[in-house]
């Protein structure tokens, strides 16, 4: 059964000449987010994220993967300003997001920062038609479209999120659209103010499995033909091989791995990665029964301990797991995983 | 078991997928006002109180108010409904009730939903503290007897007529509504658009009046429906105890003055028996139509209709 | 080749929904075998009626659907044509179920001991002691401390709380348990770790197994034969194996070349263009000519009939007797 193989695989993006700097679009040191838990007074936080220092170049999609829970989702409402953080800096394009004190210095971000969310069956009104959250967006992001133009605006932005005819599907309502129909005005929604960055939040993960790719290969081409980055968060390593160029691995709140996505798919260096990868089914590989570290569950993280949080699942923890928490380190170039025990690879 | 529900659930998408394509608000409430039978009963019924209501000159042949007939008259050709203990027109005198007593129920009923909603959603978006104060507030007036309060209320405003029934009526009814508000615009917390709208960066008070509201228009509605029903019976149970302005024309006072002259006793038990019915059939109207309501926003209520 | 009596016949099932619109046909002429001992997956994605075909299976359908027509045997019996008495007798004893979702399935106040004891009880009056003990030695086979019988679901994680599930439809040790994606709300490490349970069960007790999936490869690993669903019909029905090696019939092709996969080269996919149909209005004819590379005019017209290819049945014009 032959796949032709007629295009690029959407993560190999135009090659980024070497340079010694790149471009940051956005860049996070020591992010953390920590939720109180247990009501008003109550002295007990949840650490959702903790220490992501996580950074997202011009033209590159950048996968957040990670089960429920470990705080992805955090990271991009972080970013996206619907949360505060804890402790810890975003710069985007260099400067502090902190430091936004207007609402227009804090509309000029949301134009070029835009998310995209989870659910098609809710993540549009459902008593407007689709082409509202489009309009809103031009209007507000986009004061030099007059308004006499926005409409062919709109259309225009649903045509490069293959919605053709524009003007049909501009007056239909969400409930009259499929799921991936949904996400595509989704996407359009976030295209129509211009973006730069755009978080999006699972966008595939309550589509069909024949929808997805489309939304997939939309992304990869927004990256390729416009230069848009993207912070795709996913549970799904496969679809996070399938368009990212880089992996972000997260658990518990803390990332514990990151790398081109190649590169740590074909070189795990944390054990949660490769439980991540032994546990993925694929129908293309024989399969896996080692049972490995199939006991326990990714922790609630409440007033955690010092200590690798991973501790309880690791077939590989030493006395020091349990007592100081590993810091990311480089095992390879590029990529570096935050792990006692593994090891670095010696330099190619 | 989750099975039936998600079954109904499944199948109310598919309805939904099916429904005309024009489905914009109005035309799904028009739509299914008029295929609901109860609906259209309850539309009929407030339909002909409202043309009652506004022209009631033209449908009543006698002044309510003159007391020139015969006292305690029968039904006749000449008084349709026969005459009071007072020597008044029956028939005209509900004609002319009903305007005052529409006019209670409407206005009570949307100044109380006004304040449910403005104190349920905004507790409910705010959150944090401003919710608990609010709730607590809510929780307060929701506590307080209501039959009690209006009594006093109403004591205390002697011959304030119509704006202190009004009042009265609002203050003791407006927390339920709010309570519900705020269930419902907490449930709308989590619905991703509100998040899509803040990212997008509308203002909160855009997001309240523009996005959360419009989703929530079925209850609101319901909540009006119901405040209504509540206007019309309380207004007239002060009325009928004689907190109201005796000399005010509306079922309530009716009903007082058929008591006072012991109307079932001497012989004219319809001055008694017709405003309780005009005053039933009012309320029913608005509940059959909130019963239209739940089905309109609840598709698992829905009698399923099978065409082959 | 031994031909053993297949434990399950399903046989021409059709079953309507009534909408405003008119009757949508959910499951349209299925016919299914299961052999005992056998798992048999059925894969497809959302509307295509695997769910339906399951509670049509298991009688549990909402007054709203209808069975038109076909039959539902268990050992020659008609499921179809039982009568509530009937039916009680040999529900969960013969044939069990589990759902989707734990948390939607099991009582939030009661304890799992007291949910099993209470399914025990209702099938069979068995003295108390002896129905704790049941319990707590179905825990266990599952692979859960029995002292979670004392435990309540919300605090059990969710891939225990699955296990409990599949404990409870084992109570009687059926010879049929019917699964509907039992998977879907777990991490991919806790599937992956229930799938292997639920093979290792099947080892053990020997029940056979209906398996209804949107994720094909989850059960490429554990299933027999798998069945695919498109538009309320079968349309591909094979061995695991066969399917695999050479999908024949379009959509199962598609459908597989839409999973990434993480090792090998990476390649583009496709994915399949268009939308899932609308059960309302069905497409004329085949129903995945509008989706399908390989359409011909003809395909537009006429329903394609199921056709055996070797040991498949594939339900596809192309390889009709013309081809």
């Amino acid at each position: 059964m032959a796949v032709t193989i007629d295009r690029a695989a959407p993560s190999e993006a135009r090659a980024q000449p070497e340079s010694t700097t790149p471009a940051w679009v956005v860049q996070t040191s020591g992010l953390t987010k920590h939720f109180r838990v247990g009501g008003f007074f109550s002295p007990r936080f949840l650490h959702a994220a903790d220490d992501i220092d996580l950074s997202i170049a011009e033209r590159q999609i950048v996968a957040l993967v990670g089960e429920s829970g470990s705080g992805k989702t955090t990271v991009a409402r972080l970013l996206a300003l619907i949360y505060r953080p804890t402790r810890g800096e975003i710069r985007f394009k260099g400067r502090p997001l902190g430091s936004l004190r207007t609402r227009r210095e804090v509309l000029d971000y949301r134009s070029r920062v835009p998310m995209v969310f989870q659910d098609p069956y809710s993540s549009l009104n459902p008593v407007y038609r689709v082409s509202h959250g489009i309009m809103r967006a031009l209007k507000l992001h986009r004061p030099e479209v007059r308004p006499a133009d926005r409409r062919a605006e709109a259309e225009r932005v649903l045509e490069s999120v293959g919605l053709t005819p524009p003007g049909r599907f501009l007056a239909k309502y969400p409930h009259e659209l499929s799921g991936g129909q949904r996400q595509r005005i989704g996407f359009a929604q976030a295209l129509a103010s211009s973006p730069e960055l755009i978080l999006a939040d699972e966008p595939v993960s309550m589509l069909d499995v024949s929808v997805r790719i489309g939304v997939l290969n939309l992304m990869a081409q927004l990256r390729t033909e416009r230069g848009i980055s993207i912070l795709y968060i996913t549970h799904d390593i496969a679809s996070a091989r399938y368009v990212a160029d880089r992996l972000l691995v997260m658990y518990a709140g803390h990332v514990v791995e990151s790398g081109p996505s190649e590169d740590v798919l074909a070189h795990p260096k944390h054990p949660y990665t490769q439980l991540l990868l032994s546990a993925v089914p694929d129908p293309r590989a024989p399969v896996n029964t080692m049972p490995s570290a199939d006991v326990g569950e990714p922790p609630r993280v409440v007033d955690p301990s010092e200590g690798c949080r991973f501790r309880g699942r690791c077939p590989y923890a030493i006395e020091v797991c349990f007592q100081v928490t590993p810091r990311l380190r480089e095992l390879r170039r590029d990529h570096t995983a935050a792990c006692h025990v593994a090891t670095a690879d010696p330099a190619e | 078991m989750g099975l039936d529900v998600r079954l109904v659930a499944d199948q109310s998408a598919v309805q939904a997928e099916a429904a005309h394509p024009e489905a914009g608000a109005l035309h799904i409430v028009g739509r299914a006002l008029l295929s609901n039978r109860k609906a259209l009963a309850g539309v009929v019924i407030l339909g002909i109180f409202l043309v009652v209501a506004i022209v009631p000159g033209l449908l009543a042949p006698y002044d309510p108010h003159a007391q020139i007939f015969e006292q305690t008259l029968g039904p006749s050709r000449a008084h349709l409904l026969g005459t009071t203990g007072n020597g008044q027109d029956i028939f005209s005198q509900l004609i002319w009730g009903t305007r005052e007593s529409l006019a209670i129920a409407i206005i009570a009923g949307l100044l109380a939903t006004v304040l449910s909603l403005l104190i349920g959603v905004s507790s409910a978006y705010l959150g944090g503290l401003s919710d608990h104060v609010l709730s607590l507030f809510t929780d307060v007036f929701l506590v307080i007897p209501t039959l009690p309060l209006m009594i006093v209320l109403a004591a205390y405003a002697r011959n304030g007529g119509l704006a202190v029934l009004i009042a009265v009526i609002v203050i003791t009814g407006w927390s339920y509504g709010a309570r519900q508000l705020r269930s419902q615009a907490l449930s709308l917390r989590n619905r991703e658009f509100l998040d899509a709208a803040r990212v997008r960066g509308e203002r909160s008070s855009y997001v309240i009046v523009f996005e959360i509201l419009p989703t929530m228009t079925s209850l609101i509605v319901a909540n009006f429906l119901g405040v209504a029903l509540y206007a019309v019976l309380a207004a007239a149970g002060l009325q009928f105890i004689g907190l109201g302005n005796p000399s005010d024309m509306s079922w309530g006072t009716m009903l007082f003055w058929a008591q006072n002259n012991g109307a079932l006793n001497a012989g004219s038990p319809l001055w008694a028996i017709l405003p309780g019915l005009c005053i039933a059939l009012l309320g029913a109207a608005f509940a059959l139509l909130n019963y239209a309501f739940d089905e309109i926003t609840n598709p698992a209520l829905r009698p399923v209709r099978r065409r082959r | 080749m031994i031909t053993v009596k297949p434990l399950l016949e399903v046989e021409d099932l059709t079953v309507e929904y009534a909408t405003d619109a008119g009757p949508v046909r959910a499951v349209d002429n299925v016919s299914l075998d299961v052999a005992p001992g056998e798992f048999v997956g059925i894969v497809g994605e959302s509307g295509c009626g695997k769910s339906t075909l399951l509670f049509a299976i298991a009688r549990l359908l909402s007054t709203s659907c209808d069975v038109v027509g076909g039959s539902v045997r268990l050992h020659g019996r008609d499921l179809l044509a039982m009568d509530e008495q009937a039916l009680r007798e040999i529900r969960w004893r013969d044939y069990s179920l589990v759902m989707q979702s734990a948390m939607n399935a099991l009582n939030p106040v009661l304890t799992v001991g007291a949910q099993l004891e209470d399914t025990i009880a209702a099938h069979e009056s068995m003295p108390g002691r002896e129905a704790h003990h049941r319990s707590a030695s179905l825990l266990r086979l599952v692979g859960i401390d029995p002292l979670h019988l004392k435990s309540y679901p919300h605090q059990l994680s969710g891939g225990m709380r699955q296990r409990a599930m599949i404990a409870m439809a084992l109570i009687f040790t059926p010879e049929l348990v019917i699964m509907d994606e039992p998977t879907s709300a777990l991490d991919v490490v806790a599937q992956r770790s229930l799938m292997l349970e639920i093979k290792e069960l099947q080892r053990k007790i020997g029940f056979a197994a209906v398996f209804v999936t949107h994720d094909m490869s989850l059960v490429s690993h554990f299933s027999d034969r798998l069945a695919v669903m498109y538009a309320g019909q079968i349309v591909e029905l094979g061995t695991t194996r066969e399917l695999f090696r050479d999908p024949k019939h379009p959509y199962t092709r598609a459908l597989m070349a839409s999973f990434p996969s993480i090792s090998g080269p990476k390649e583009f996919l496709q994915g399949i263009p268009g939308n899932p149909p609308d059960l309302v209005h069905p497409p004329a004819g085949c129903r995945f000519h509008p989706r399908c590379p390989l359409v011909e005019p003809r395909f537009r017209i006429e329903e394609p009939p199921m056709v055996a290819v070797g040991n498949t049945l594939v339900r596809c014009h192309r390889y009709g007797r013309d081809h």
